[in-house]
């Protein structure tokens, strides 16, 4: 048994932790459980990477199987890491068409999260670029699942949390760029209607994001930094650039957990205005950076989850509709401002389409909110899922831990087919986790 | 014709193995994988082939088969340029003090065998003045333990055979490493209670094992700190090391 969380550290959970080395150790796995799930890397917030009783890490798979440098098309095992396949295909020219916040997650995560990045709001998600998938269902079978092979239980493993059965390997296709660089532009806006506007006009960007200020009240409310990007070309760099910037590993790590009276509303405040007037300086003309502080701000401190001390965090990532957003978004940021302790890097950005039958993704925008897990932080939270509820929108798995069952099924008008399909894969339910237990499982007397 | 280095890698499906391949091949080094079946290696190849467009190879190697080893050498379809052993066996110290066979596995997998086949190697690489040897040791030969000795003498007899290698080829043009890497999230010791600072991941143990045959280092710890931690282990008298419980 081995206590495990997510990166959140909310909630932890005993388990057996099961590190198969073979794709017939995961079939025995599937086989002896009574619930399990798999897990990649680990990145997810909450309780969708630990299982009910067995927790399958898949990181020991991590060979490629194949590539092809005409095309950009890799074949590799769930287990392989962005950060992996950034590495080695960056200098090869060749990027993944989708990255979250964060590099170190595994494809087989990537997948069952249909992880959004910067660009979805004109290039869709992680699963829009896979081709196929190789699952290991819960009767035991290894299946090829693809547009033309079993599409629903496709669209369905897109996204659907690894609930459809255990990735083995997929097959995605890369972006072919000619660099490693962003040509970045920041904007900054004063208040959440500038700020709304200005992703709007970034709509034509491929990247766009905004970092709001979480702090600021009355006439600052929502005032933040819009930050579009552009694959850079070779002819942009000027000599003796290179051309794949390394990414380097964490320089500073947070060795321990820090006192939670580290992150309260002084230091926060603080953080925030200093970090909106030094990239409102930066605003206007466009430069180059790497990708790795471009897509991956977070990942040159390791560990940082820490810096919530011991009690962990929650995330709150929600969707808006497009429709009324302003109202929504205005309301929740209020009351967030006036709560004072959300955290630095509150993100807004617009979202498209999802690909997957329960992918996360609608048209609209999505705010992703941290906040120390504290004694009334529950009911706040809460409340903010009652104002999302009620303008349509819904919250995103893999940062979630503690949605009711109500918020979950209104936001989700897929789930019965998604159960349906998941009942005919897996009819004794062996694939189960945390998270499935807690929103939808049936609860068998 | 490739004029790319070769790197033979022994043991070449352990974690260790499979990460110094990658480190190798990463630099633009073909690689011929080596280990117990040969069709396991296979996707391991398939790898490093698709990731860094090198050639490599698996072989069939086992290294309590030490009458194969000849042939083994004679039948790779290109003498390396760098020979790394890998190859090793933890087994269990509770049945080695009751089951000599047990304890005799131990010792041939981690001394006779990589001893042996590094010889050979050693022999051939003089012969054509290049090359270079490196053989996975462990701190766990630096002193005998009472939790490990069995394991702990066969990597001192596996170290004190390099270094005598490694003094007596240097004037040959052919280099000696010896790699001790002491704790390494692996498969052999998984469930095994590692101290965190003091433990590395496998890539880690990959890129010095490279970086020590760039560079020709002879002796790497691979994390700085156990050359410290063995400096005082080495010097505490017996009469206290004797008491000590670990
Ligand atoms: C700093 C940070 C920034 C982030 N930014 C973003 C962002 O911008 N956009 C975004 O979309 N997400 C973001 N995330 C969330 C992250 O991308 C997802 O949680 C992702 O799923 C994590 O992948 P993982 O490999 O760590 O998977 P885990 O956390 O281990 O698991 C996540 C889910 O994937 C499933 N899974 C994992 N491997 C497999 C497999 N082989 N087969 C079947 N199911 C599997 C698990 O069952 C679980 O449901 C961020 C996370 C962090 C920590």
């Amino acid at each position: 048994m081995a206590l495990i969380c997510g990166w959140g550290r909310f909630p932890a959970v005993d388990t057996d932790l099961l590190t198969p080395r073979s794709f017939d150790a995961v079939g025995d796995a599937i086989a002896a459980t009574s619930g399990g799930i798999a897990r990649g890397n680990g990145r997810a917030y909450g309780d969708a990477g630990i299982g009910v009783s067995q927790t399958i890490a898949m990181t020991g798979f991590d060979r490629v199987r194949s590539f092809d440098p005409a095309t950009g098309r890799v074949r590799l095992e769930a287990g392989v890491l962005l950060s992996d396949l950034i590495d080695t295909f960056g200098p090869r020219g060749f990027l993944p068409y989708v990255v979250p916040g964060t590099r170190f997650v595994s494809v087989g995560g990537a997948i069952a999260a249909d992880v959004h990045g910067k660009n979805h709001h004109c290039e869709g998600g992680f699963g829009r670029y896979v081709d196929s998938i190789l699952l290991r269902t819960g009767t035991g079978e290894t299946i090829e699942v693809s547009h033309e092979a079993n599409p629903e239980v496709f669209l369905a493993t897109i996204g659907g949390m690894g609930l459809t059965g255990v990735i083995l390997e997929a097959t995605l296709r890369l972006r072919p760029v000619e660099t490693g660089w962003i040509r970045e532009r920041v904007i900054s806006a004063s208040d959440l209607h500038a700020a709304m506007r200005a992703l709007d006009a970034g709509d034509s960007a491929t990247y766009s994001v905004a970092w709001i200020d979480c702090v600021a009240r009355g006439s600052d409310l929502g005032r933040s930094l819009i930050y579009l990007g552009e694959h850079a070309r070779a002819s942009e760099l000027s000599d003796g650039t290179e051309a794949f910037p390394r990414g380097r590993d964490p320089r500073l790590t947070v060795p321990i957990d820090l006192p939670s009276m580290t992150l309260n509303r002084f230091s926060v405040r603080a953080f925030n205005e200093l970090y909106y007037r030094m990239g409102a300086r930066r605003a206007g003309g466009s430069h180059l950076v790497s990708i790795f502080p471009y897509f991956f701000p977070l990942d040159g401190v390791g560990a940082w989850n820490r810096i919530y001390g011991r009690r962990g965090f929650l995330q709150h990532q929600c969707v808006i509709p497009q429709d009324g957003a302003l109202a929504v978004l205005g309301d929740i940021l209020d009351r967030v401002s006036r709560r004072g302790d959300a955290s630095f890097l509150t993100v807004l950005k617009k979202l498209g389409q999802g690909d997957g039958l329960m992918s996360f993704p609608m048209p609209g925008y999505t705010l992703a909110l941290d906040f120390p897990v504290t004694g009334s932080i529950m009911n706040f939270v809460d409340e903010i899922d009652r104002l999302v509820v009620a303008a349509g929108g819904r919250l995103y798995l893999a940062k979630d831990a503690r949605q009711s069952r109500a918020t979950f099924e209104a936001g989700y008008p897929a789930l019965q087919r998604f159960k349906e399909i998941r009942a005919s894969l897996d009819p004794t339910g062996k694939i189960r986790s945390k998270l499935s237990q807690r929103l939808f499982d049936e609860v068998r007397p | 014709m490739n004029s790319r280095k070769i790197v033979l890698v022994l043991g070449g499906s352990s974690d260790i193995g499979r990460a110094t391949a990658r480190s190798f091949a990463k630099a633009g080094w073909d690689v011929q994988l080596a280990g117990r079946e040969a069709v396991a290696l296979e996707p391991d190849a398939a790898d490093l082939h698709a990731r860094y467009d090198i050639n490599a190879s698996t072989h069939r190697f086992d290294v309590l088969d030490t009458a194969s080893f000849v042939d083994f050498v004679a039948g790779l379809p290109a003498l390396p340029d760098v020979v790394v052993s890998i190859v090793g066996l933890l087994g269990s110290q509770q049945t080695a003090e009751r089951e000599l066979e047990h304890a005799a596995t131990i010792m041939r997998s981690n001394y006779e065998g990589p001893a042996l086949i590094l010889g050979l190697f050693a022999e051939k690489f003089l012969a054509r003045g290049s090359g270079s040897i490196v053989g996975v040791s462990s701190v766990a030969g630096d002193r005998g333990r009472a939790s490990n000795y069995v394991y702990g003498s066969a990597k001192a007899g596996f170290s004190a055979f390099l270094s005598g290698l490694r003094a007596r080829t240097s004037r040959g043009g052919v280099h000696v490493v010896t790699v001790k890497p002491g704790f390494v999230r692996t498969r052999m010791t998984e469930g095994m209670k590692l101290i965190g600072p003091l433990t590395v991941e496998a890539p880690v143990v990959g890129d010095a094992i490279f970086g020590a045959v760039e560079r020709r280092t002879d002796v790497v710890y691979v994390s700085g700190k156990w050359r410290l931690v063995m400096l005082i282990i080495k010097a505490l008298p017996e009469a206290v090391f004797k008491k000590l419980k670990f």
